[in-house]
């Protein structure tokens, strides 16, 4: 809209950081403008009117007004708040790792719709609980691979092109998917890949978020999993996400609360 | 246009960009700075240079709570009129005096910071191993986890209250609801869910 000064928006909080004395800069993602940068002013006075509805991760509408660099939030509304997600250390630390990951792959102005609502929905699932966490996190790393055009070659060797058979294969980020077990001595692996993991990568790109949360995975194949996709996300953001580490941190004392409690056991396929 | 910085004598450069470098202090406010140095006495500039360097060789971090002190342990933490069964754990030692204003007379622990995952820091670059090291005593009931709410506050206190269960230790949050002074209307819905749940007789 050239001319107009003003422009509203739908928008995700992906992050926060402070500038001067009361206002913080803060990093949105919106399903028409890509990610945009714009100022809040006041937030971190108590009393702030815009303060509670821009939190990380809580979904709002915007009215943003254009300025010279950075634009400036002049009214927000909270949508939804993911309250449920917001207070589970597990479910949140999951939610910022995805919203560096689409802070660190998209860009301003790019087509992001598609990516907001696998934003959006990941967030609601997280919320509503209606799936593992990690197979939701899993799922939508492998749709945001997709989305930016990394989409990772599943069907045949991606050095030989041959149809790969129902083995185990290995996976490889640096050649951008499966190798058959002739190709791999040439290629940096991410290791060996069980036929459960590639059905359940193939499946994570092409069926909805619901039906990938109704097969359960166990340790080993979400810990497969994780470091597949993992090794695909490094290599093509070509850089470390640093929330993993802390994501790393609060699986650790998962497992150690695991040992004293009774598992939250995930749906299994009807 | 010539850089008016490189165009100043060179000592009088290196005292703008020194100024440049503190929090909240743009270029303009660095000449002002600069040159406002320039005019007062010698001994007047001679006791600022002095008080920087002073506060910042005779302070460190108190050895129980972390917070910034001249005497370890701090005149908090060495106080026996204090509450010692209390820790109140807080982001940053600004947070201290806010606090202090309230008249809580318990303990207090610094953690110099809060996790914020996308900027690299964790558990590890906080002060949060130290806090468990006092709580080994068993002196303590009860922890206050006082950071701020927003979500990386939030995420610091899950953690803290996860690593404090196993022991047995009493982990309290601060409450969440409407400022002294605010205005219904454009309360969140969190705080006014908050605000609602922790409603008291009156």
């Amino acid at each position: 809209m050239p001319g107009s000064r003003t422009y509203s928006t739908e928008a995700i909080v992906l992050r926060q950081r402070r500038l001067g004395d009361a206002d913080k800069i803060i990093t949105f993602f919106t399903p028409n403008y890509g990610r945009v940068e714009a100022v809040a002013k006041g937030v971190r006075r108590t009393k702030s009117r815009l303060a509670g509805h821009v939190e990380v991760l809580s979904h709002c509408n915007l009215l943003l007004h254009r300025g010279r660099n950075l634009d400036i939030v002049s009214q927000a509304q909270l949508l939804e708040n993911f309250r449920g997600m917001r207070e589970d250390l597990s479910l949140v630390s999951r939610a910022l790792y995805a919203a560096e990951l689409v802070e660190r792959f998209t860009d301003r102005s790019m087509d992001s719709f598609p990516t907001f609502t696998l934003l959006v929905e990941m967030l609601q699932n997280l919320d509503k609980r209606e799936s593992a966490p990690d197979t939701v996190l899993r799922y939508f790393e492998m749709q945001l691979l997709n989305e930016l055009g990394y989409r990772p070659q599943l069907d045949s060797c991606a050095a030989c092109d041959k149809r790969l058979l129902e083995e185990t294969n290995y996976y490889s980020g640096h050649a951008g998917g499966a190798l058959c077990p002739a190709c791999r001595v040439d290629t940096p692996i991410s290791g060996p890949l069980s036929v459960n993991a590639l059905k359940m990568m193939r499946l994570m790109q092409r069926v909805s978020l619901a039906t990938v949360g109704q097969v359960a995975v166990d340790a080993q194949l979400r810990a497969e999993l994780e470091r597949h996709v993992r090794d695909q996300i490094n290599y093509s953001l070509d850089l470390e996400v640093r929330s993993a580490a802390f994501l790393r941190d609060v699986q650790r004392q998962e497992q150690r609360a695991l040992a004293t409690a009774p598992p939250i056991s995930t749906s299994v396929p009807g | 246009m010539p850089d008016p910085v490189s165009s100043a004598a060179a000592p009088v450069a290196r005292l703008i960009e020194a100024f440049h470098k503190l929090p909240g202090i743009g270029p303009k406010s660095a000449q002002r700075l600069t040159y406002h140095v320039l005019r007062v006495s010698r001994e007047e500039a001679a006791s600022l240079a002095s008080a920087i360097t002073e506060a910042k060789d005779k302070v460190f971090f108190c050895s129980v709570c972390q917070n910034i002190t001249d005497t370890d342990p701090c005149a908090v933490c060495g106080d026996s009129q204090r509450d010692h069964t209390s820790i109140c754990v807080v982001a940053e030692p600004l947070d201290i005096l806010s606090l202090e204003r309230t008249g809580y007379r318990g303990l207090y622990h610094v953690l110099h910071g809060v996790i914020s995952p996308m900027d690299g820091v964790g558990p590890e670059q906080l002060r949060v191993a130290q806090l468990l090291a006092r709580l080994k005593g068993g002196e303590v009931g009860e922890v206050i986890v006082a950071t701020n709410p927003t979500l990386e506050g939030e995420a610091t206190a899950m953690y803290i209250a996860r690593l404090l269960q196993p022991l047995g230790i009493r982990a309290t949050r601060l409450a969440r609801g409407l400022p002294v002074g605010g205005d219904l209307e454009y309360a969140d819905d969190i705080t006014l869910s908050r605000a609602l749940e922790g409603r008291q007789d009156i």
